[in-house]
């Protein structure tokens, strides 16, 4: 082989390596794109029945998007309006009478006034059998109403006052004792050291039910059942394995020669503590107050077994009774479920990125 | 051997540091687990005094046929939803792993759902399911052969209303949250160096050969932590079970978590329900062990064998 067809040859083999790899790309995507359709349509559901009209949400033959049925008014009645399309074209009519031995329909025009006199149509002609199609006409509708309703059935402003209240106490509890605690671990030498970090570890494969009941019954004799009490104080005390364990990774990645220029300033060890440690650690404990944000917002079992009566719940758990109370009105359901889980998707979207060094920070045991 | 006094000092430190720990530690972990064994042997229904009864407890268990069967549908939902949880995640991880411009959409579309697991998204499926109105069966129904007016699935399933159908319609709403497996382990794959499956390449293999001699190994450290975590959580599953179906039609969806909870805060058998916790805490442990037995044979750390 010459020296050109040799340089062609590897050209070709270069072009349709790189046809491949586009091909791969372009298949890539589109499979990409329709599993991502796939998992955002529950999401989108969830805003079309929440916006649809009570009455509507229960019909057959509904559109896919929020509407209301189209009624015209046709001398002294509101009649509902449908179209009748068969081999003669689309005709818009409205519904007179709907028997079983006939359907009397109005012919309306464009403008919704009626044109000649109603007819009566076989209800055989109709249905899959026959030669016309019978279709209620629909419009868009929106039915905000839906979003000023659902929280006059239940106390929501209580509950979002409860799981404010919680959910921002426990992320602070657990910012300082899991900062705290941390740097214990990270950067002092105790005996047993090692051993009691082992411990830490072991409590995050302890299944919750172990520790529940008794736990309860603690709670019980402290009389804080049914306060917020048991729901805020423990985030205080060590803040959870897991965020120990994040935090003293992240402090350990410190280099050890600030703090002993620190010490050499004079400066105790608290003073390291909130002088060096925790201003360089701003990602990492966002990354702790975003996880304990949506743990605590969410956190359904809690709240179920501490508190009793209607006012000391929190959202979460008045999502619940909504649905034990109202289960059928799915259209405020959606809507309330959608109130609830805003504050979730507003702090995801705007800190999107201590979410995922979070993730990784604990699936990559590093 | 003499301590400095630094030393002592710091010592110190480092206790009172860690203090906030050990103080919950003992007061909401080590202590209620030992609470929960002793309970365990007494009969207690909080409003009259507990009755030692020893063994009875789980005696009792071993007999109770709602054991078994709580047993057995947390199996079922387990044996099914880890597999395809992580073959899902690993899957979508792979595929997000190509420098595609719209990385940042996609990643996000999956990842959302995961993020908003809550009652609100439970309260959206358990919408989705309903045999009627839901979108699901909607969607199913409407799905006919093309050209014809035949439907492809003229009775979809009653879901929720199914004893049959009830735990896979759980198990296909689990599927919705296999961003959180994907974020890491596409980050796994992030960490991969590209040296391996260069030299996989020279060496002739094709891509199935690089993703079982290159990618899995390297990965398994991240797929054995994600397994243990799954099936201590799959033990746990609760939410689900007691917002959307109370145990299932015809308990078809009792948890062990959920069968748990009922003797404890519905029929207030404190006791029995210590002796399950215990029960499921052993069951746990004993799975935990043996993983960590067999993980030297498939678990590559990198620094050497």
């Amino acid at each position: 082989m010459n020296k050109i067809t040799q340089q062609t040859n590897a050209e070709s083999v270069f072009r349709r390596a790189a046809r491949i790899r586009g091909i791969q790309t372009g298949l890539s995507h589109i499979v990409l794109m329709a599993l991502s359709i796939v998992f955002l349509i529950p999401f989108m559901w969830m805003v079309v029945i929440s916006f649809t009209k009570g009455e509507m949400v229960q019909a057959k033959d509904r559109p896919l998007y929020p509407a209301v049925w189209v009624t015209a008014k046709v001398g002294e009645q509101e009649l509902p309006v449908a179209t009748v399309s068969g081999k003669d074209g689309t005709k818009r009519v409205a519904i007179v009478e709907e028997k079983p031995t006939g359907a009397r329909l109005q012919e309306l025009s464009a403008m919704g006034a009626a044109i000649g006199a109603p007819f009566v149509v076989d209800p055989k002609r109709f249905g899959a059998t026959g030669d016309l199609k019978l279709a209620r006409a629909t419009r868009f509708h929106f039915e905000v109403k839906n979003y000023l309703e659902f929280y006059q059935r239940l106390p929501f402003w209580a509950f979002l006052g409860n799981t404010l209240k919680i959910t921002g106490l426990c992320i602070i509890g657990q910012l300082l004792s899991a900062s705290m605690v941390a740097f214990g671990f990270a950067r002092l030498r105790f005996p047993g050291k090692n051993a009691l970090f082992v411990m830490v570890l072991a409590t995050m494969m302890l299944p919750g039910q172990v520790t529940m009941i008794p736990s309860f019954i603690l709670f019980a004799k402290l009389r804080w059942i049914d306060t917020l009490r048991p729901l805020i104080v423990p985030s205080f005390f060590g803040g959870g394995a897991f965020f120990i364990f994040l935090l003293r990774q992240f402090f350990l990645s410190i280099p050890g020669e600030l703090e002993d220029a620190a010490r050499i300033d004079g400066c105790s060890t608290f003073g390291i503590y909130r002088n060096v440690i925790l201003p360089l650690s701003k990602p990492a404990l966002a990354t702790v107050a975003v996880f304990s944000f949506m743990a605590h917002w969410n956190d359904f079992m809690g709240p179920l077994i501490y508190t009793q009566s209607m006012e000391n719940k929190t959202l979460a758990l008045g999502l619940y009774s909504f649905k034990t109370l109202y289960g059928t009105e799915y259209h405020l359901m959606m809507a309330a479920s959608l109130i609830v889980l805003l504050p979730v998707l507003a702090v995801f979207f705007s800190a999107q990125k201590y979410f995922v060094q979070g993730i990784i920070m604990s699936g990559i045991k590093g | 051997m003499a301590k400095s006094r630094a030393a002592r000092r710091e010592a110190l430190e480092g206790f009172l540091f860690i203090s906030p720990w050990m103080f919950g530690f003992l007061f909401f972990a080590a202590g209620p687990v030992i609470a929960s064994l002793v309970l365990s042997f007494y009969k207690w229904n909080i409003i009259s005094p507990p009755q030692f009864v020893a063994f009875k407890n789980y005696i009792k268990l071993a007999q109770d046929p709602m054991i078994a069967i709580s047993l057995k549908r947390t199996l079922y939902y387990a044996m099914l939803s880890i597999p395809l949880g992580m073959i899902g995640s690993l899957t979508v991880a792979i595929l997000l792993n190509q420098k595609l411009r719209a990385m940042r959409f996609y990643r996000t579309a999956f990842y959302v759902p995961s993020v908003t697991s809550g009652v609100a998204t439970l309260l959206l499926w358990s919408w989705l399911f309903h045999p009627n109105l839901g979108a699901i069966n909607k969607f199913l129904y409407a799905l006919r052969i093309p050209f014809t007016s035949t439907h492809l699935v003229p009775n979809p399933p009653l879901w929720f209303g199914d004893p049959v159908w009830a735990m896979p319609a759980l198990i296909i709403m689990g599927l919705w949250g296999v961003g959180g497996g994907m974020i890491i382990y596409l980050a796994g794959l992030q960490g991969i160096p590209e040296q391996l499956y260069e030299a996989a390449l020279l060496d002739g293999a094709s891509n199935w050969q690089k993703f079982r001699h290159v990618t899995l190994p390297m990965l398994s450290p991240t797929i054995f932590f994600n397994l243990i975590m799954s099936i201590i959580g799959s033990f746990q599953v609760f939410n689900a079970a007691f917002i959307m179906t109370g145990g299932g039609p015809a308990n078809s969806t009792m948890f062990y978590a959920l069968y748990l909870f009922n003797n404890a805060f519905v029929n207030f058998r404190m006791g029995y329900a210590s002796a399950m916790a215990w029960v499921l805490f052993l069951i746990i442990l004993l799975i935990t062990l043996v993983q960590f037995k067999v993980a030297p044979r498939w678990v590559h750390y990198e620094g050497g064998r």
